[in-house]
């Protein structure tokens, strides 16, 4: 078999070692060398948004990403959303607009959200739906999830 | 974007609980990542497992040979059709279908014959999923490829291949049963027929008679979650599976029947389910996991890959259909005729029994004929999905329909309301309806600012289909125990796909009084909870709900007996209002909850019932899409401009969930309707097997889904409930059908209607110069 690698990335905050094969994905390293569980697996070829993470600050399909790749990266993922302070606005929005339903999507669709609110706090409805076009939800009909979106918007923006 | 309708709905005025919106209360595991699903499944020491799956649609096996695989370091335990006790040595008998664990068996671990690409065949346990994944490769199988039979009207033909060389015809009176062997061996499983007056002298009074014939492909439920189980045999014969299902008691029953062991050896573990929709009510990797754990000593888990979800579950039936109506000038129908042929995949089995029933439900027609076909195929065996085999049936009905209602030169809402079914109209099966909702939901519509807006600009259009579903009932059980608190937990065996607990906890709460945050609700496994059939079926807020509110008068009951020891009067005379145990004898007699269950150790002791749901009155469901659409005549793509869906549920428990379904539904419906197909090439493979080509609606795909919820209570539930979950996927399709049809006068009679098949009948249109 062939030889692990080491990898040294800070998770959510933490700085995090791990030993990997080459062939594994930065999805398998979260999940079962991590047990970082939250972050999910639909389709495993990038075509689903179930395992969106941010990966120095931008959002990635984790399954299309080695697990070596993420040397001295830094890597959020669904579990480093909410602060000790709480839950962030999107996840307090997702509950109340009631935009989950079996919820597989909803860490993927959490974390590619919160990227987009923090660079644009005022997106609107259509660019919401432009940049949540790769993750998948097949319970809701996204109405929902757009609406929370937009409310949590409004939270970061200090609006509401 | 436009906003739901906001208005106190029915259940707001007459409930404290019901009808208010509270925060579910397993949000929170689901919004931080906390929850477990079933790939989420760690144990000690735990393998990994793969499939080998056929590479041919159609092939006898004549030899298995996993010795290489075996030999691979890492591979502890491998898995053919020969490790399963019930199919062993026995030939399959397909006249037992119904439920047969054995058809269930055979198409986790094909023995004899492959029927379809993708069919598992072995299975290889090692210590990581690489392994198994090499392993299985290693695994030879010898074939004779046989020739596949993919079209349903091909595999009627009489000189077709058999699927099964010994499947019989049946006929079939009532639905459900198997029927009459009539000993024709073919690929037709099952005829079934309905018939009402006559349809001949009918279509002889009719003015006008409407006949098309439709196609539709097969369709996946596409649930986001691919199927996962983790199975641990422990050394004395106590088989734990954790499992992501619809209903862990089903999975239980169905993996001991495969396995040949009682019940009380398997216990489920309910992991919370990333959607299921139909697909995730049989069992595919539960046994085979159990298997290799028994095997190799150790816990294994097996998580499909998206492509072996596409061509190793079930997706839902294709078909054929012939519909003929007819009506008078002033637009009464006076007979209908309906031809269905459901493919169903491997097995026999499909849901044509359903759209033979439900697709002409929304009309009172007194001459009908159905004759319903169920025909074996080399495709995956078709699994459940919303509303089995109703929105095909609804396609053909409701466009049939609309075509009649334009030659007639009637508006197609008048004439919907002209024939509409109300309370004591005969179904196809001769049974009258109960209590239903389709007048109000047709006046509904009529009177939505979305019907009321006129649709302005060139190739728009505007469509409407009604859609009807039967609903399920089966039974559920559900444990309350009381805190000291005054909290109550609350146990049932329904597992939650959409926000269920809520929906059941609120129920529970209405009985007694409390807040919905009062009560804490779980999901038991199969040896924590009384059996409860699966969540499917539109069937768990009503039946589980029944279950609830059952064990929460009898809290009640208990707890006035309670007070009426320390009041030394009768239970009887003890009335509760408000949360306030009350003395009708003296009226400064007054207990809250919290104080009886405060004071419940020295007054007898906990106080805990548990109660289980048999309900007799299912409330039937009858919903509606109203969709307005662009066509782009260069591409031929549809844009979805506007889309309300309108649903009598009997009563909106939590409306934010019911909406959601609402929602759900209707966008599966326009996915189903536009895009989605299984696309198979000549020899049988599903050449589109991942999520990029098989393409599910996008959030960019869609406008808002406005939602217009009816409440016509249902009499066999306290609160009015009626199931909410599928109906909605029903009409869509032939909404718009008819919407592109308003846009640009083109009739689209297959399924999907996707860009290319668009244009193709646009170009028609124009050769024919019309
Ligand atoms: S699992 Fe990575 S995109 Fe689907
Ligand atoms: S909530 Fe189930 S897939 Fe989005």
């Amino acid at each position: 078999m062939s030889l692990k690698i080491h990898v040294r990335t800070t998770v959510n905050g933490e700085e995090t070692e791990f030993l990997c094969e080459g062939r594994q994905s930065l999805l398998e390293a979260l999940r079962d060398i991590l047990g970082l569980t939250g972050t999910k697996e639909g389709c495993n070829d990038g075509n689903c948004g179930a395992c969106t993470i941010n990966l120095d600050g931008r959002i990635v399909d984790s399954c299309l990403v080695l697990a070596a790749e993420a040397e001295g990266k830094t890597i959020l993922t669904i579990e480093g959303v909410a602060s000790i302070d709480g839950l962030h606005p999107l996840q307090q929005s997702f509950l109340e607009q009631a935009a989950l339903q079996c919820g597989i999507c909803t860490p993927g669709f959490i974390v590619a959200a919160k990227a987009l609110l923090e660079q644009e706090p005022d997106a609107d409805e259509h660019r919401i739906r432009h940049w949540l076009a790769g993750n998948l939800c097949r319970c809701t009909g996204y109405d929902k999830i757009i609406r929370a979106v937009l409310d949590a918007g409004a939270v970061v923006r200090g609006a509401k | 974007m436009t906003t739901t309708v906001e208005r106190p709905t029915e259940s707001q005025r007459r409930f404290k609980v019901i009808g208010t919106r509270p925060i579910r209360h397993d949000g929170l595991g689901k919004v931080t990542g906390a929850d477990r699903y079933g790939a989420d499944v760690q144990l000690p020491g735990m393998l990994h497992a793969k499939m080998l799956r056929s590479p041919h649609a159609h092939a006898r096996i004549k030899k298995i040979d996993t010795s290489k695989a075996e030999a691979l370091p890492g591979v502890k335990a491998v898995v053919t059709s020969r490790d399963l006790p019930i199919i062993d040595d026995k030939p399959i008998d397909l006249a037992e279908t119904l439920g047969n664990p054995r058809v269930l068996a055979e198409n986790a671990l094909a023995s004899s014959k492959v029927l379809y690409k993708g069919h598992a065949i072995a299975a290889v346990a090692a210590t990581s999923p690489h392994i198994a994944e090499e392993a299985a490769e290693l695994i030879e199988v010898e074939y004779e490829v046989l020739q596949p039979v993919l079209d349903v009207r091909e595999a009627m033909k009489k000189d077709a291949p058999l699927i099964h060389e010994k499947l019989t015809t049946h006929e079939v009176q009532r639905r459900f049963t198997r029927g009459d062997d009539t000993g024709v061996i073919s690929n037709v499983a099952s005829h079934l027929q309905f018939k009402q007056g006559d349809v001949a002298d009918g279509f002889s009074r009719a003015d006008v008679v409407v006949e098309r014939e439709f196609t539709t492909v097969p369709v996946h439920q596409g649930y986001i979650e691919p199927q996962a189980s983790t199975a641990q045999w422990a050394p004395d014969g106590h088989l734990t599976i954790w499992t992501s299902s619809q209903g862990s008691f089903g999975i239980r029953d169905q993996t001991a029947a495969i396995l040949g062991i009682p019940q009380s050896m398997v216990k489920v573990v309910p992991m919370e389910i990333g959607g299921g929709f139909g697909g995730k009510i049989g069992t595919y990797l539960d046994p085979v996991a159990a298997l290799l754990s028994k095997k190799a000593g150790l816990p294994v888990k097996i998580v499909m890959t998206r492509k072996e979800v596409f061509e190793g579950t079930g997706p839902t039936s294709g078909s054929y259909m012939r519909c003929k109506i007819g009506a008078r000038r002033d637009g009464t129908i006076t007979a209908a005729e309906f031809y269905l042929a459901y493919g169903a995949g491997a097995f026999p089995g499909s849901p044509v029994g359903a759209g033979a029933m439900y697709g002409l439900a929304p009309y009172k027609i007194d001459n009908v004929l159905i004759d319903a076909y169920d025909v074996v195929l080399n495709n995956p065996k078709v699994a459940a999905y919303r509303a089995p085999g109703t929105p095909q049936a609804a396609f053909a009905v409701e466009s049939t329909l609309d075509e009649l209602a334009e030659k007639l030169g009637i508006e197609p809402m008048e004439f919907r309301l002209t024939n509409a079914v109300r309370e004591g109209d005969r179904q196809v099966n001769g049974i009258p309806f109960g209590s239903v909702g389709c007048v109000e939901v047709e006046e509904a519509i009529k009177n939505h600012p979305h019907y009321r807006t006129p649709l302005n600009g060139a190739n728009r259009g505007r469509g409407v289909a009604m859609g009807f579903w039967g609903n399920g009932g089966m039974q559920s059980s559900a444990t309350i125990n009381v805190n000291t608190d005054g909290t109550i937990s609350l146990i049932t065996g329904s597992v939650d796909i959409g926000g269920t607990r809520v929906a059941v906890a609120m129920q529970a709460a209405e009985v007694l009084g409390l807040a919905a945050e009062d009560v804490v609700p779980t999901v038991g496994d199969t040896n924590a909870v009384g059996w409860t059939g699966i969540t499917g079926g539109s069937r768990t807020a009503f039946s589980t709900g029944i279950a609830a509110i059952t064990a929460a008068e009898q809290i009640k009951r208990t707890m006035a007996e309670r007070a009426a020891l320390k009041w030394e009067t009768q239970p009887e005379d003890i009335e509760f209002e408000d949360g306030v145990f009350v003395s009708k004898m003296n009226r400064e007699d007054r207990l809250t909850f919290k104080e009886i269950a405060a004071s419940m150790m020295a007054t007898g002791g906990p106080i805990t019932a548990s109660a289980s749901s048999n309900p007799r009155q299912v409330g039937v469901s009858f919903a509606a899409t109203l969709v307005d659409v662009e066509v782009d005549r260069e591409t031929g793509k549809v844009q979805i401009l506007r889309a309300t869906a309108f649903q009598d549920v009997g009563m909106a428990v939590h409306p934010s969930y019911v909406e959601g379904q609402m929602q759900g539904g209707t966008v599966q419906g326009i996915g189903w309707a536009l895009n989605e197909e299984y696309f198979f090439t000549d020899d049988g493979t599903m050449a589109n097997s991942s999520f990029l080509d098989y393409r599910m609606p996008t959030s960019l795909d869609l406008p808002a889904i406005d939602t217009e919820i009816i409440e016509v209570p249902n009499p066999g539930h306290p609160f009015g409930v009626r199931g909410v979950g599928e109906v909605s996927i029903v009409a869509p399709m032939a909404a718009v059908a008819n919407a592109i049809h308003d846009a640009v006068g083109i009739r689209m009679t297959s399924l999907p209607m996707s860009p290319g098949e668009v244009l193709k009948a646009l170009d028609e249109q124009q050769r024919a110069g019309k």
